[in-house]
């Protein structure tokens, strides 16, 4: 196996510890929530989006450190970025975790590419994402990674 | 003596490493690990007697039919089941427990009827019961938990009405580890009526079981929990009940005659067993009952408590450490969270040390619920562990606390 710290990195241990973007959001116009049923992860994204541009994320909910560490650098990501551009990262991010080759510049989220050594653990770094796409969608069902 | 290295040297995967390390294998709660005694007799069934039974006129096809019924006359005995017909094999307790809701559930319950089942129930010993209560209107109902874990006194009791017809509890919950007083709750229900499901999948490889003395109606196990094959498992019902109840699944086997004015159906316990079954599972699970009685249940249950005792010990002056689950009565269960770590980071972490143990809500949800937990980590015991390892599970938990919380 690989080594355990590709996958727990210093810079996750502290977006797990001191989660970024962390609570509710009441100026959010699209909401959504997540659920993980294999681990109990829940969470709940809010966005502040305004001609397509995504101006403010925040999330609330529980997890693990891969997924309350992909929740944090995700919503640092994606501010400023606009819905087409928060799309492209979740792909390259997806392609990351699955230790596929990615073509776009992945800034800090890179720190995350661990994942794809642990398969059992990428539906823990994707369910943020996930969320995303529902929320920038505004589905109301919760999504879930299964 | 029990020998645990001599127990160990029967199980071939025991041997083998996980990332570089010896594996130590602490989720036999989820299946155990499988004797060579019941490799063997299945390799061996498929080797030289491998036919479809109750059919054939040949050779082959009359010794699988033995091999398979004497199978079914081991599992009578274990359970110490008055007759052979009333053992139904079935893929598992899943599908057992959906046998009785499906065919006793439908025909005898109507709306307004309840049904009671425990908070410590499995999702398996809850849905096929809301899907009853669905089709019919009965109503589910549930004896809550207290905070160790065990059934709320006297709850059960004043749950119990002259609606209820029937209890579903397990004998040993998956989640907590807790044993259930069976015998006192289905000695109550017969007094108001209602019949009783046991679920013994948590137990059988645990605790030995009499039927006969427990007088419940119906009792499920699976095979893979009890150092047998997967897709096998049993129904215990009385024979009063299955020879009332109508087939679950219809096809071969099962029936009697056939035409198409009129299917009349085979005899207990063919009527439950429609299709080819799993025979060389069936054969199998005999092979696991000789194993475990070979072994004997108060060996395995004496070895198991000292684990259990030797790992609440050390997990109680383990700072940040708390065990869910603390009833009384316990059995080769133990659940716990670790403060400011997540239980699945904990399972990966285990695994790299080659430590297998469950994380998540081990299909008991309620149960999480009732605790505001999302999930647990769980290390279960099974007669091939080892002081040693239960050891190596606390050193491989201090790694966790040092990456997590240096
Ligand atoms: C208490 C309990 N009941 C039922 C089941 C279901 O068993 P199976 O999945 O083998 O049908 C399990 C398995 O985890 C269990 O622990």
């Amino acid at each position: 196996m690989s080594d355990l710290r590709d996958l727990y990195q210093e810079v996750i241990f502290d977006h797990n510890r001191h989660p970024r973007n962390f609570g509710a959001l009441p100026e959010a116009n699209r909401h959504a929530d997540g659920f993980n049923p294999l681990c109990g992860d829940r969470l709940t994204l809010h966005l502040r989006v305004e001609g397509g541009v995504i101006q403010e994320a925040r999330f609330e909910g529980a997890g693990c450190a891969i997924s309350t560490a992909s929740a944090s650098l995700m919503t640092e990501a994606l501010k400023g970025k606009t819905e087409a551009e928060a799309a492209i990262l979740f792909e390259g991010f997806h392609h990351m975790v699955m230790g596929e080759p990615v073509s776009v510049d992945l800034g800090k989220l890179a720190v995350l590419a661990g994942v794809s050594e642990f398969p059992a653990r990428v539906k823990c770094a994707t369910l943020a994402w996930h969320t995303l796409n529902a929320a920038l969608k505004n589905e109301s069902n919760p999504v879930s990674t299964e | 003596m029990f020998d645990v290295q001599r127990m160990r040297a029967q199980f071939p995967i025991l041997a083998r490493e996980v990332h570089g390390r010896p594996l130590v294998y602490l989720d036999n709660a989820a299946t155990t690990q499988k004797p060579r005694a019941v490799i063997d007799a299945e390799r061996h069934y498929y080797e030289f007697q491998n036919a479809n039974i109750h059919r054939g006129v040949h050779a082959l096809s009359q010794e699988a039919t033995d091999a398979f019924e004497a199978a079914r006359d081991k599992v009578k005995n274990f359970l110490k089941a008055p007759h052979r017909e009333e053992i139904i094999f079935t893929r598992g307790a899943t599908e057992a427990i959906n046998l009785v809701a499906h065919s006793w559930g439908r025909t005898n319950l109507k709306a307004g009827d309840e049904i009671l089942v425990s908070e410590m129930e499995h999702h398996a010993n809850i849905v096929p019961w809301q899907l009853l209560c669905e089709a019919t209107g009965a109503v589910l109902k549930v004896i809550p938990i207290d905070e160790r874990g065990a059934l709320v006194p006297g709850a059960f009791e004043s749950l119990l009405g002259p609606r209820t017809k029937l209890v579903g509890i397990t004998q040993v919950s998956n989640a907590l580890g807790t044993v259930n007083p069976v015998a006192d709750i289905i000695r109550k229900a017969h007094q108001a009526g209602a019949l009783v499901l046991v679920d013994g999948a948590q137990a059988v490889a645990h605790l030995s079981v009499d039927v006969k003395a427990l007088d419940c109606d119906f009792y499920v196990f699976s095979g893979h929990k009890l150092y047998g094959p997967t897709g096998i498992g049993v129904l215990y019902g009385k024979r009063e009940h299955l020879e009332k109840m109508p087939p679950y699944q219809g096809g071969g086997d099962m029936i009697a005659q056939v035409t198409f004015k009129k299917t009349t159906y085979n005899e207990l316990p063919y009527k439950f067993e429609a299709g080819t079954p799993h025979i060389a599972g069936v054969v199998g699970l005999g092979a696991a009952i000789d194993f475990i009685l070979s072994v004997g249940l108060e060996t395995i249950a004496a070895h198991e408590d000292t684990l259990l005792a030797q790992a609440t010990r050390l997990a109680s002056a383990f700072e940040g450490l708390q065990v869910i689950g603390t009833a009384p009565g316990k059995a080769s269960i133990l659940s716990f969270v670790m403060k400011g770590v997540h239980p699945h980071d904990i399972g990966t972490i285990l695994d790299s040390e080659g430590v297998a143990i469950r994380t998540g809500h081990h299909c008991a949800m309620p149960v999480m619920d009732h605790y505001h937990l999302p999930a647990t980590a769980r290390a279960s015991f099974a007669l091939y562990n080892t002081p040693d390892e239960v050891d190596a599970l606390f050193r491989a938990l201090r790694r966790v606390e040092e990456l997590f919380l240096k």
